[in-house]
């Protein structure tokens, strides 16, 4: 099995990182509805995962020795799309297909219809307990896989990511590691205004994680702190990633109208043209 | 004349674990702080680096399953069939049934025979949930040995499996583990023109009771145990309906989404029948000892047998 790679260096993910948004904003487009803002804040991240952090084999998404990655917050599915194509699971023209009829790229993940999809998700919540029960699986075999796992700051409102945490801390899954993409945005408003779910890295932290405290557009520190997780600490680990909703395109970051509303062409080539 | 009982199917099932755990090596067990009560305790003393107990959280119950499952591991999760059904719908929904893991659900104290706890403890409706999931097969075993028999149908079977169980004993309806067990298969547990009786459950042993109390009448009455709801024996009960005056659907479930509603749709659809519903009537039960309830929400012998008279009549 050929495991993904070389590696990419950070200047060529940041580059890399740069071409999945202009993916996300072409598919969002032909697709005419979708969630440009939970994409965008989450790019660096999926970015460094799938060509650098990950061991993984596109051309055979089944490899028993790949690492697993769930994208919990479900809506943000196209930037993985964008990723799985990128390193090719799948042509780069399917991304055009996106929320369209019989296409495999789902609105949210179906793990059913693409291979290298590994959880079917799209209800809040659910992602980090299909990962822990990964890890414990992966762990009984003797396997170092790792379990990626991306939450929504939002999505941690949802009671059964705490049901989760507890238990991944209890089990003492060293092998999963999950990143919340704190955008500080959810779909009403700010997470501050509808939900406050300060003290994010404490909550963590008295839940018994390893909190991981980083810039997640600082390509440096992201993929820095993906590889410090992957050490086995005998807890599970957390990155807290601050974003931006919407980043790298200026009139979506920090607006809220843009976390479930597709570009206009206009908006489209306006947003191409910032992330050439 | 009522049967002798066995015991709890809840109980078979804990058996029925230790047995293929020894044959399974990838079968591991989840439970959420009723090990004690759902029996999946039997399985955790035998192996117990295969039993997961995630504690009273339902939803991570479910989610944690089918994480499993999707590394190769055949993994039965437990608990109250309220609790788990409820609590753990969405996560069946999309972890289990969208994504078609190999799951296996499998829930105690199903029904109102549990008695003394109440309704918050009762499922009367986990039945119509289950089988509101695509592809999920949903088995509700009569006694211990039809019990065995869908466990290890359901370790067999490729894909999402439901299976309730009860917390009080069952009245024996086999003396050994029926041969002839397959999902989707009913077995004729009697023979019988007059009518039909298609029952599961704690309710196969009252269909039985009945058609023999019927038969010194000079009735004679066919009793279905339709262990399986989903899918359901469709030829069966189309032979049920082409060949006997009625069909008495008896399950201890709300009347509305479970093997009552299922017949009723082959019928319509294939021969349409005479059908009477032997089930809780739109609404709860209440703290009494098993019996006194089966009695009062009409789920006894001279239940099943009013209902057959009514077809008859």
């Amino acid at each position: 099995m050929a495991q993904y790679g070389p590696p990419q260096t950070v200047s060529q993910l940041e580059k890399t990182a740069k071409e999945l948004r202009r993916d996300v904003i072409r598919m969002l487009y032909e697709a005419k509805s979708g969630h440009p803002g939970g994409s965008l804040s989450a790019a660096d991240i999926v970015a460094a995962l799938y060509f650098r952090v990950m061991r993984h084999d596109p051309q055979n998404p089944s490899w028993e020795k790949r690492d697993r990655f769930i994208m919990s917050k479900g809506h943000a599915v196209p930037i993985v799309y964008a990723a799985m194509a990128g390193t090719g699971y799948f042509p780069k023209e399917e991304l055009l297909t996106l929320r369209k009829l019989n296409s495999r790229l789902q609105g949210h993940p179906s793990a059913k219809d693409l291979p290298g999809i590994e959880a079917s998700t799209g209800s809040l919540g659910q992602g980090l307990s299909i990962g822990l029960g990964m890890a414990l699986g992966l762990r009984m075999d003797g396997s170092d896989s790792r379990v990626f796992v991306i939450l929504g700051d939002g999505e941690i409102e949802e009671g059964q990511v705490w049901e989760a945490a507890m238990a991944a801390a209890h089990f003492k899954t060293e092998n999963l590691i999950a990143i919340l993409d704190r955008n500080r945005y959810q779909l009403d408003g700010s997470t501050d205004e509808i939900m406050n779910v300060c003290p994010v890295v404490d909550k963590w932290k008295a839940f018994g994680w390893r909190v991981l405290d980083i810039d997640g557009h600082s390509m440096h520190q992201v993929v820095h702190a993906l590889e410090a997780a992957k050490e086995q600490t005998g807890r599970p680990t957390v990155i807290v990633a601050k974003t931006t909703k919407g980043k790298g395109v200026s009139f979506m970051e920090n607006d809220n109208e843009y976390h479930g509303k597709a570009p206009s062409k206009d908006e489209m080539e306006r947003a191409l043209a910032e992330l050439s | 004349m009522a049967r002798p009982l066995g015991m709890a199917t809840r109980q078979a099932y804990g058996k029925a674990l230790v047995e293929i755990g020894k044959l399974h090596p990838n079968v591991v067990v989840l439970d959420a702080d009723l090990s004690k009560s759902t029996m999946t305790k039997d399985f955790a003393k035998a192996y117990p680096d295969r039993f997961f107990n995630v504690g009273i959280a339902e939803a991570n119950l479910v989610g944690v399953a089918s994480g499993l499952a999707t590394t190769g591991k055949i993994p039965f999760a437990s608990s109250f069939a309220c609790f788990l059904m409820c609590k753990g719908f969405d996560q069946l929904r999309l972890g289990v049934a969208y994504a078609e893991n190999n799951v296996k659900i499998v829930v105690s104290h199903g029904g109102i025979s549990i008695g003394e706890d109440g309704v918050s403890q009762m499922s009367v409706e986990d039945v119509a949930l289950a089988c509101e999931l695509p592809k999920m097969v949903v088995m509700v075993p009569s006694d211990e040995h039809c019990t065995y028999q869908a466990i290890r149908a359901a370790v067999e079977h490729k894909g999402p499996v439901f299976v309730r169980t009860g917390r009080a004993k069952a009245p024996l309806v086999y003396d050994a583990p029926p041969a002839d067990f397959a999902i989707g298969k009913a077995i004729t547990v009697r023979e019988g023109k007059d009518v039909t009786v298609i029952a599961n459950g704690m309710l196969v042993g009252p269909a039985l009771d009945a058609a023999e109390s019927l038969a010194e009448q000079g009735v004679s009455v066919r009793v279905l145990d339709m262990h399986t709801v989903k899918p359901l024996d469709e030829e069966a009960v189309v032979k049920a309906a082409k060949e006997t005056k009625g069909i008495v659907v008896a399950e201890e479930h709300l009347v509305h989404g479970g093997l009552g509603s299922a017949v009723a749709q082959v019928t319509a659809r294939m021969h349409p029948a005479r059908i009477e519903f032997v089930a809780i009537q739109d609404t709860y039960a209440e703290s009494a000892t098993g019996e006194e309830l089966m009695a009062k929400y009409g789920l006894s012998e001279p239940d099943v047998i009013a209902a057959i008279r009514r077809i008859l009549a």
